[in-house]
């Protein structure tokens, strides 16, 4: 199995030890991983901004980059979810939509298509789930509370694999963070507010740790957790499952 | 161009290719106690649920219920509150017979405090009980009266809308209503106020 | 936009300047969500229910004609006068005739959204006709001269206390009660008074069935129908796309209704008009206003599909935190965003983007309309068309830029620095809106890339 790497331009610039740690999973699995060095971006900033009309050079330097895979692992649902629902090229269509059924997330790639049952690694603190909503609802990475249907996680089911971490359970188990890609600028008021409230739901349960399968939402809550000075930390799930018994 | 003419022809145009209608296949469980689901319902709505062995039971309950009322109007011939032998000092006003069919002006029942009528049949899962003008007399009177008093057959009770329906069929009417629970509102910061314009209680009874 | 031209995020701003207020108003429409879902897991078959609900409604779109030239002939043979009105003029207008035949200066009025949609009130206050709405919500901002915030819950925003203060000025309530159900005791006698000396009484109209030309009208209060039953004539004002086929249809829809907006397994009422009652005067009022040219529309269409729950409103945790005023049209919230820059597309452009595009209200929707995308869409439609800033749009074209050249990508600056300086929430200054209240992400010392470059490949 060939496994392309698809590490968001945030995630790269800004938490290259989340890209590590994806990285470094799939190799402990035994599979064969290239990350392609000149991808960049998905182009879900400038979509989700209206601007969809300017992805077509991202898009195209994506197709280019990931059509030789039999999958493309990446470590967001967001981004996921935009190659997914998105993703256009010209000048290769039939390349686009094949890419946009083989790219997963990497909780998703772990369940289903790994279908991993154990896991040798140790995190030893309370830990709070944050649901991205691109990676919950856009992806159905687990049941949705909107939803009159059976419960089912695959993140939850993943952590449920590590040693001594205990998950806390929330109030509101799938509410938005409020970071929304530019939304977190242009609706500045409201965007903190519902971070401030994500983060007291986590805090408010004993968390020491949140983590989720999207470092944007995280990044959005740690600016927040900082600014009120507080102990509690957000950590990328692919750090935790890569946190090796040692 | 009429604006009929103009707001169809523009439909005509724009209406995309037709999507079937889909085949409706719900049915409620009629293996449960649906005497009780609609009870506990309708009490969880503010209802007050009943369940007599006769007609004469009934008088005695509303009789307990208001003692003293200014005005009851009863639609329903059963009920003989006179010859049941009770002291009831009220009058008891619009005789069914009298009423049915015969125009009247709704103004005149402003001054209710309880009406008495038969209700059609009863839905277990949401409390509703259907009934229509001919049930109501006045079709003001269920929504005009201070305490709202509706008999149902305790086997008259189906367990979702979609029997209901069933029930109802094609059968016509001027009014027809469901009806759950007394009159409410809760727009002042989500509190619970029963009583809102329409009867501020309503007891059902369940009669064979 | 609002009367003082403000935009979403300047109003959601200034409501935020007030946590305890937002917090309370939060939790008020959280409470209700939380109702919903109680009510809906209680029904085996609820996503059934849903998807027969969606599929009617895209039925009765694609055939929306025929059923409106039904419902027509259905109603007239009841005694029903039906009226057809191209827009919000027209309708008021046509309603403002019907009141002058009669010779009439003063109607009571229960819920209709369509009404607030073509600005009735105003026009009729105009022509010297005093229209009483008559559900409380509805009075309260009534007397308060304000607009609703919530298509279910018009006051959601006003607190009890304020509603006493209120009361006591237009009621003559004691000073300083604030008691919910003394409060509404007093509406309810000032009310009665409307309902006994009026001779028109308008409704909405939630459902309009094609075979039987009938309409059905839901309400908890019974205000509506306390209205029009006291009333020798009862207006009915309707949007076209109110027209569901068949009565036993109303099964499906009558389960999800109420059950979406209030957690209530059905409203208190939910009156089925087929004929005037002896000696009374029945007119229906078809309303088009922009309805039938949004049929045209592909990506927007299931807009139309909406039954005025509410429960997007009650999930959405933008509307929770910002307050449906800040909405400034009639109709707020998540439908409220994909509905009103159909109608002016300048006046409602920061609507679509005050949404994260998390998705909660689509899986809500009772009609499974697709909500979010269409904010997504809506968004691609505005920017097309112009309506973004000039600095919006030099950022997106700068970022495309750098993300569309991986050469440039990689060597726009130190490594962690293009970020700062490319997207828009990145920017270190102190306009900066991210820093604001949120400290920034921590400079990494290197890239995923050279780190991959310098451990992987070689």
């Amino acid at each position: 199995m060939n496994i392309g790497l698809f590490i968001p331009c945030y995630i790269d610039q800004l938490y290259p030890q989340v890209g590590i740690a994806t990285l470094q999973i799939l190799e402990r699995l035994g599979l064969s991983v290239t990350y392609p060095t000149n991808q960049t971006c998905c182009g879900q900033p400038m979509a989700n901004s209206g601007f969809e009309h300017l992805t077509k050079d991202t898009s195209h330097n994506f197709v280019t980059n990931f059509s030789d895979f039999d999958y493309i692992v990446c470590p967001s649902g967001s981004c996921t979810l935009h190659i997914k629902d998105h993703l256009h090229d010209d000048a290769n269509p039939d390349k686009a939509i094949s890419i946009r059924k083989k790219t997963v997330e990497l909780t998703e790639f772990l369940t289903d298509i790994i279908k991993v049952k154990n896991l040798d690694v140790h995190f030893p603190h309370k830990v709070g789930l944050h649901q991205s909503c691109h990676g919950l609802r856009g992806l159905g990475l687990a049941q949705m509370s909107e939803l009159i249907a059976p419960p089912f996680s695959k993140p939850e089911n993943l952590l449920s694999m590590v040693k001594r971490l205990e998950l806390i359970d929330l109030e509101r188990k799938d509410e938005c963070c409020g970071f929304g890609g530019t939304f977190c600028v242009f609706e500045e008021a409201v965007s903190v507010k519902m971070g401030q409230d994500r983060v007291a739901d986590h805090t408010v349960h004993g968390a020491e740790y949140i983590t989720g399968v999207d470092m944007s939402c995280l990044m959005h809550l740690d600016g927040i957790l900082r600014r009120q000075k507080s102990n509690v930390k957000v950590i990328h799930i692919a750090e935790i499952l890569n946190s090796v018994t040692k | 161009m009429s604006s009929r003419d103009k707001i169809l022809a523009a439909l005509k145009k724009n209406q995309p290719a037709l999507v079937e209608l889909p085949v409706l296949n719900f049915a409620g469980n009629a293996s449960i106690d649906l005497k009780e689901q609609f009870t506990k319902t309708l009490t969880g709505i503010g209802g007050l649920v009943i369940e007599v062995n006769n007609w004469k039971d009934i008088v005695k309950h509303i009789q307990s219920k208001f003692p003293k009322p200014d005005r009851i109007v009863n639609r329903v011939a059963h009920l003989n509150f006179e010859s049941d032998g009770l002291a009831y000092s009220s009058e008891i006003s619009n005789k069914p017979d009298q009423q049915a069919g015969q125009k009247s002006d709704p103004h005149d029942f402003s001054n209710v405090t309880v009406a008495i009528m038969k209700g059609e049949f009863g839905v277990a899962e949401n409390g509703a009980i259907w009934l229509t003008d001919k049930d109501m007399g006045d079709q003001a009177l269920p929504y005009i009266c201070e305490h709202l008093v509706l008999i149902i057959n305790k086997n008259s009770i189906v367990p979702t809308l979609h029997e209901a329906y069933e029930k109802i069929g094609s059968s016509t009417y001027h009014l027809g209503t469901f009806l759950a629970g007394p009159s409410k509102t809760a727009d002042i910061e989500q509190s619970l106020v029963l009583g809102a314009h329409g009867s501020k209680s309503l007891i059902v009874f369940l009669i064979n | 936009m609002s009367p003082q031209n403000k935009t979403h995020a300047e109003l959601a701003d200034k409501f935020n300047r007030d946590v305890e207020r937002v917090n309370w108003h939060d939790q008020t429409l959280w409470f209700v969500r939380e109702k919903r879902d109680k009510a809906a897991h209680k029904i085996a078959e609820w996503e059934q229910l849903r998807e027969a609900a969606s599929q009617i409604k895209n039925n009765v779109l694609s055939n929306l004609h025929d059923y409106l030239v039904e419902f027509e002939q259905n109603a007239l043979r009841n005694g029903i006068h039906v009226h057809w009105a191209s827009n919000a003029q027209e309708h008021n207008e046509i309603v403002h005739s019907i009141i002058k035949k009669h010779n009439v200066a003063h109607l009571v009025k229960s819920k209709s959204m369509l009404t607030e949609e073509c600005g009735l009130n105003e026009y009729l206050h105009q022509q010297g006709v005093e229209v009483v709405d008559t559900d409380l919500g509805e009075r309260i901002i009534q007397l308060a001269n304000e607009p609703p915030s919530h298509i279910v819950m018009p006051c959601i925003h006003w607190k009890k206390e304020e509603i006493g203060e209120l009361f006591h000025q237009h009621l003559g309530t004691p000073k300083g009660n604030a008691d919910p159900q003394f409060l509404t005791a007093a509406a309810r006698a000032h009310l009665r008074e409307h309902f006994l000396t009026s001779r028109v009484a308008l409704t909405g109209v939630n459902f309009g069935i094609a075979e039987t030309g009938e309409f059905i009208v839901c309400t908890n209060e019974g205000n509506a129908d306390l209205g029009v039953q006291l009333a020798d004539v009862h207006i009915a004002c309707m949007g076209i796309e109110k027209i569901i086929p068949k009565r036993n249809h109303l099964s499906v829809f009558l389960r999800l209704l109420a059950r979406s907006a209030t957690g209530q397994p059905i409203t208190t009422y939910s009156s089925h008009f087929q004929k005037p009652r002896e000696g009374q005067e029945m007119h229906i009022v078809l309303v088009d206003n922009g309805r039938s040219e949004r049929l045209a529309s592909d990506d927007f269409r299931n807009a139309l599909k909406c039954i005025r729950c509410g429960a997007c409103f009650n999930t959405c945790p933008v509307y929770r935190r910002s307050g449906g005023h800040s909405y400034h049209t009639a109709v707020a919230g998540p439908i409220g965003s994909i509905l009103a820059p159909s109608f002016d597309m300048k006046k409602n452009a920061d609507l679509p983007f005050a949404s994260t595009l998390c998705g909660s209200c689509t899986n809500v929707c009772p009609v499974k309309i697709d909500i979010h995308d269409q904010l997504y869409k809506w968004r691609q439609v505005l920017v097309k068309n112009g309506h973004t800033t000039a600095s919006k749009k030099v950022e997106m074209n700068v970022m495309s830029q750098v993300l569309s050249h991986p050469m440039i990508y990689k060597f726009s600056g130190s490594v962690g620095r293009w970020v700062m300086r490319t997207l828009p929430f990145m920017v270190n200054n102190k306009f900066n809106p991210w820093y604001k209240q949120r400290e920034m992400p921590e400079a990494s010392t290197t890239s995923f890339n050279s780190w991959y470059q310098n451990n992987r490949k070689a």
